[in-house]
């Protein structure tokens, strides 16, 4: 398994040498990193050379870094039904950065970068009907960015006196409660309440 | 009709298309689809679903929440078959942590996965012949979802929602009774697709209503993404349980039902088949797990310890009341697990940061780009086809909108 996926690598690369900055293969998986530039060109290739048939588009969904430079990943997956294999991409994105749309090679997709328009804010470069899919229409906001809070900015009643829905700021009863119960002996980084006062 | 000769139309040819919504509370939109629909007379020439009605924001609440506390969001997914879709959640944190489930486990797992595949095939054949005009079809299926919602009732304790399979392997172990139950189920359950078939498959409405409609090619499945039955419906034997096979597919003994035609009859007569397929499965199963007792859990960090040992052992209760609070720790990886959901590939992208909780959970759902072609396949029919079509794409908005 591993093997063969070590040869498609080579393939890759030898193939197209500009498109893949690295690639790695780890828990029976083949990820390619690749620059957003070449991304067209390169999943034409795996589409259509003969090693790879990678015809059918699985997923596009991106993930939030913010703390980094390039705050974006945008995550490629791709299946082929002749060869029986995966591949993923990875595609590093900053923030003021707009991605080539791959509608036109996979017309699925379309609705996969609409999504990632709607949820994370990033643009797609020629895509033929970029609008919001999954949120509320007039929506504003990237819902699944870091920083995005869970309870979200406004909510929606239906008010009586005005007979129509209407949209107001959320206001909660209780402050929105995240329970982290991450060990302070492990990885929690954060001061617990009532902890900041030990040291004063 | 922007061209230079429109002032030479009469006013009769001066006709506008005609815009109508199909839902969102249309009986045939299953669930809360929107579609704008451009007609020409009576021919669709444009479809839009607008879909987002039941967004949820799942993904990001999932951020949120540990791994395991994160596991009944995916019964809420596609709420027709819940357990196909903890499956993935499951296979994907086992992938990554190096978890292997026991023998028993995976059995169970194959029996439940099977049993859902049933459920969602009852109630997509059902409710398909009932938005083509067919009433009894509905009423003897959900009779046995009913009895088949038991089954997931004596399992785990809730008829939906159960949260059953856990990473590691399942809650608990099934009673005998209930094996030997289903066992009998098993015996009873063909002479209600004999009956569902006696009355749909050579009815003339029925035909006329599905053959020939919405038809699907080979480059349509790869222009779309298309997986399940709507590729075994065009005739090719596509199916993750054989061709990348996960838990114990590869040694029982079942048929891939494929299609010839591609046209939402042959997706009928396919989901029609899977079912008898998977009352083999299920009786291979079951065969199994009479002979192979065993434990349920891959006992360790990410499952709870046994529940005697908990109340006298005091490392157990210590491990007991971090793993239900704390939650299990996932190595920082990436990984991508799919199973084959009744409705086609169903996928979660998972990006662990080692942390308790996921930073990046993505839920692929076979539904969105199913639907996504909506647009593509009913262009050109009439809008009474547009419900039938929407019946054999199978679709169910709790994984589509997430």
């Amino acid at each position: 398994m591993s093997d063969a996926l070590k040869e498609l690598a080579a393939h890759i690369e030898q193939r197209q040498p500009q498109a893949v900055l690295s690639a790695r293969i780890s828990h029976g998986e083949l990820t390619l990193e690749v620059a957003a530039a070449h991304l067209v060109a390169l999943t034409e290739f795996l589409k259509t050379d003969g090693t790879c048939r990678f015809s059918s588009l699985v997923d596009i969904t991106a993930i939030d870094h913010p703390e980094r430079p390039a705050r974006f990943v945008m995550v490629y997956h791709f299946l082929s039904m002749y060869q029986n294999h995966r591949i993923r991409l990875r595609v590093n994105l900053r923030e003021d950065e707009m991605m080539p749309s791959i509608s036109r090679v996979h017309p699925s997709a379309n609705w996969f970068e609409r999504e990632v328009f709607d949820m994370f804010g990033i643009l797609f470069t020629g895509h033929p009907d970029l609008r919001r899919i999954l949120t509320d229409y007039g929506f504003r906001g990237h819902p699944l960015r870091k920083d995005f809070p869970t309870t979200g900015y406004t909510e929606v009643r239906y008010d009586e006196a005005q007979k129509r829905v209407v949209y107001e700021p959320v206001s909660l009863v209780q402050e929105y409660r995240q329970f982290d119960f991450l060990s302070p002996w492990e990885g929690a980084t954060y001061i617990l309440p009532g902890d900041d006062k030990a040291k004063a | 009709m922007d061209t230079q000769f429109d002032d030479a139309l009469t006013g009769e040819q001066k006709i506008r298309n005609f815009n109508i919504n199909f839902g969102p509370q249309h009986p045939a939109a299953h669930g809360v689809l929107r579609l704008v629909l451009e007609l020409d007379g009576e021919i669709v020439e444009r479809c839009d679903p607008h879909i987002g009605l039941l967004h949820r924001g799942t993904e990001k609440l999932m951020e949120s929440r540990t791994y395991l506390q994160n596991l009944p969001y995916f019964d809420r997914l596609d709420y027709v078959a819940p357990m196909n879709q903890e499956h993935a959640w499951c296979l994907a944190i086992e992938k990554l942590t190096g978890t292997v489930v026991p023998r028993r486990a995976s059995l169970i797992r194959v029996l439940f996965s099977e049993i859902g595949r049933i459920l969602n095939h009852l109630m997509n054949v059902t409710t398909q012949a009932m938005d083509v005009g067919a009433l009894t079809p509905p009423l003897w299926g959900f009779t046995a979802r009913e009895e088949l919602m038991v089954f997931y009732e004596r399992a785990s304790g809730a008829r939906l929602h159960a949260a059953y399979f856990r990473p590691g392997g399942v809650h608990q172990d099934l009673p005998p009774k209930l094996i030997d139950d289903i066992d009998t189920w098993c015996e009873t359950f063909p002479t209600l697709l004999d009956n569902i078939e006696g009355l749909l498959n050579e009815n003339r409405i029925f035909k006329q209503r599905n053959a020939d409609i919405g038809v699907v090619t080979e480059k349509d499945i790869l222009d779309w993404g298309f997986s399940g039955v709507m590729v075994r419906g065009s005739g090719f034997a596509w199916d993750l349980r054989r061709s990348q096979p996960y838990e114990c597919y590869s040694e029982l003994d079942f048929q891939i039902p494929v299609g010839k035609n591609g046209d939402c009859y042959d997706r009928y007569l396919c989901r029609m088949a899977e079912m008898r397929e998977s009352l083999k499965i299920i009786k291979q199963v079951i065969a199994k797990l009479r002979v192979e007792p065993g434990d349920v859990l891959a006992r360790g960090k990410i499952t709870p310890p046994p529940r005697g040992e908990m109340k006298t052992s005091m490392e157990a209760l210590i491990h007991h009341f971090k793993l239900y609070t704390e939650g299990f720790h996932v190595p920082e990886g990436e990984i991508y697990a799919a199973v084959e959901a009744p409705k086609g590939e169903f996928g979660v992208y998972l990006v662990a940061d080692g942390t308790n909780k996921p930073y990046r959970a993505k839920i692929r759902a076979p539904g969105f780009l199913h639907l996504q072609a909506m647009d593509h396949i009913s262009k050109g029919h009439q809008l009474a086809d547009v419900a039938a079509i929407i019946g054999t794409l199978d679709i169910v908005f709790g994984e589509i909108d997430r």
